[in-house]
């Protein structure tokens, strides 16, 4: 029985990632070995709207959140805050942006 | 009765990328209809679509197209690659043509060769701007006749329309410009009339070779389409295509998983249904297709300048404290010394970034943690300016005056950042941006393709 004990979405997920979804959006997937691990962190409501848009800074409404049980996965996108390759772009694939998302504490 | 399929085989996620030979020819011997494989995409930045300039080397794309070119000769069926030369501008088509030439007479291969062109003359997409016919989408930054007018390239991607016209004028080989990845797989079963959602979900599956299997690198996959599904294997023995690894594969890089927007219509996979046949190849039922006004999405980049660039480091525990200070007070002697020197303004024609590896260089604004003081910091300088050798002299003296700028905690002159190379400025070439977010309403199917046919031995 995957734990009644308090875990985070860092040790819960198999995959955490960041991407482009082309230049003008940012996508995140958080991808679970076990439905149950899967099922524990959609329960837990984790992470939220809110969560999200206050974590990167976006009005809560841009935010598309989506569960995927046939892939036992959690998905969210929004607008890129900047088009990628823009003046003061730091990270041209989107690729290191999750990392916030580790210590979300789940229930 | 026999259910009409299709069957295919998707070698590589991108042209250039590379497969190994055994997983080629074991898609040979299982016969596929047709062969297709992306070379291109927006992903790594404004750059290449902007400067026209493609992303893999020459010999890279040359090794995979040939023998690429070898198994369809072998099988006799079509071979159709997309987004030629990265960004799929006219120089991609006519880069990767070349390449087809030249292996063509190498081989001593006779072949019909088709070329799609889409790029768009950005005079005509301002002409249609005018006219209502350039629509924005959601995101997209506002534009005006002159930013349209700016961009160094603008394509249109094409859907599967074109490449069918190809097909059906007997082509052995396509290259398209810009083109929908998913088209290209899509292309030749639509033209046999299989149902349009197995289609479109298949292609949107195996575009990336095998990013859809448990081994996203073993190379690519096969993958047979009917009415009422579709079945993918993997082409390497130790890969699997199970029902998990396909539906992930529906979530890479797309904004929104279920619904897929393509020139025609949209693919909708939300009632998708996964099942494993055995444990190396899964079957996929479910997906419909609903058809939408023809639209084709446009990609643009301009110029925004040249860049020089330098990298450096911070261990001063005294600087890293004060960080922000310290960077804030270079920037505005920065700003009066470009003036001085250029006439040019800082955040006009000029720009200077400074920014801070070790505390928030990769996540910015948004960094959670950058309160957390480390030991040393790296320090990164981006100068952009409207020449090199502007943007060059600007490097020079800022990291000239950045290094030796001072802190109130010591007394006389300093030397704060660690250069590791001399001169410490890098020249970076031509930044672009890109420009558009937008889809064009074409005045009909092919107006804003252009076609051309070629035997070649």
């Amino acid at each position: 029985m995957s734990g009644a004990s308090k875990t985070n979405l860092g040790m819960l997920a198999s995959l955490i990632r960041s991407k482009n979804a082309g230049p003008f959006w940012i996508t995140f997937d958080l991808m679970f070995d076990t439905e149950a691990d899967f099922l524990r962190a959609v329960k837990a409501g984790v992470p939220s709207k809110r969560w999200i848009a206050e974590t990167y800074r976006i009005p809560e409404e841009e935010v598309l959140l989506v569960q995927l049980p046939q892939a036992r996965a959690i998905k969210f996108s929004f607008p890129r805050p900047r088009i990628q390759g823009d003046p003061g772009e730091s990270d041209m694939y989107s690729g290191q942006q999750y990392a916030p998302l580790l210590d979300l504490p789940v229930e | 009765m026999n259910t009409p399929s299709v069957s295919l085989i998707s070698p590589t996620g991108a042209l250039g990328m590379g497969f190994p030979d055994e997983t080629l020819e074991r898609g040979i011997v299982l016969q596929p209809d047709f062969i297709a494989c992306d070379a291109g995409s927006t992903d790594s930045g404004p750059f290449y679509l902007g400067a026209s300039k493609p992303k893999l080397s020459r010999r890279a794309v040359l090794h995979d197209l040939r023998r690429l070119l070898r198994a369809r000769q072998e099988l006799g069926v079509p071979l159709v690659i997309g987004s030629c030369g990265t960004s799929g501008t006219d120089d991609g088509v006519n880069w990767v043509r070349e390449m087809v030439l030249e292996s063509a007479k190498e081989e001593g291969m006779f072949l019909k060769l088709g070329l799609i062109y889409s790029e768009q003359k950005p005079q005509k997409i301002a002409e249609a701007f005018k006219k209502d016919m350039v629509q924005s989408l959601p995101g997209a930054p506002s534009i005006d006749r002159e930013s349209i007018l700016k961009c160094s390239h603008i394509v249109a991607m094409m859907g599967h329309e074109p490449i069918v016209k190809a097909l059906e004028e007997g082509c052995d080989v396509v290259l398209c410009g810009r083109a929908s990845d998913t088209a290209l797989f899509a292309a030749y079963p639509m033209m046999k009339g299989i149902a349009p959602g197995p289609v479109w979900h298949c292609g949107k599956t195996v575009e990336c070779g095998a990013v859809c299997t448990t081994l996203p690198a073993s190379g690519g996959v096969f993958a047979k389409i009917d009415d009422s599904g579709f079945s993918v294997e993997p082409l390497s023995e130790e890969a699997a295509c199970t029902p998990m690894s396909l539906a992930a594969h529906t979530l890479y890089e797309n904004a929104d998983p279920n619904l897929f927007r393509e020139p025609s219509g949209t693919l909708d996979t939300t009632n998708s249904s996964y099942h494993a046949i055995n444990d190396r190849v899964t079957r996929v039922e479910g997906s419909v297709f609903h058809p939408e006004r023809y639209t084709l999405k446009l990609e643009g980049s301009a110029f925004r300048g040249y860049q020089t660039v330098a990298i450096g480091g911070i261990r001063d525990p005294f600087i890293i404290r004060g960080v922000d200070a310290w960077r804030d007070g270079m920037m505005e002697h920065f700003k009066q010394r470009v003036q001085e020197l250029t006439g040019f303004e800082v955040g006009r024609e000029v720009n200077i970034e400074i920014s801070f590896y070790g505390r928030d260089a990769v996540m910015g604004k948004i960094e959670p943690m950058q309160d957390q003081s480390a030991h040393e910091l790296g320090i990164l300088f981006t100068v952009t300016a409207p020449e090199q050798s502007v943007a060059t002299d600007i490097a020079r003296f800022v990291t000239h005056a950045g290094s030796h700028w001072s802190i109130p905690e010591w007394k006389g002159f300093i030397s704060g950042i660690a250069f590791p190379f001399s001169p410490p400025e890098i020249e970076r070439g031509p930044a672009y941006r890109f420009m558009l977010n937008h889809v064009l309403v074409p005045d009909s199917l092919f107006d804003p393709f252009r076609f051309s046919v070629e035997e070649v031995w």
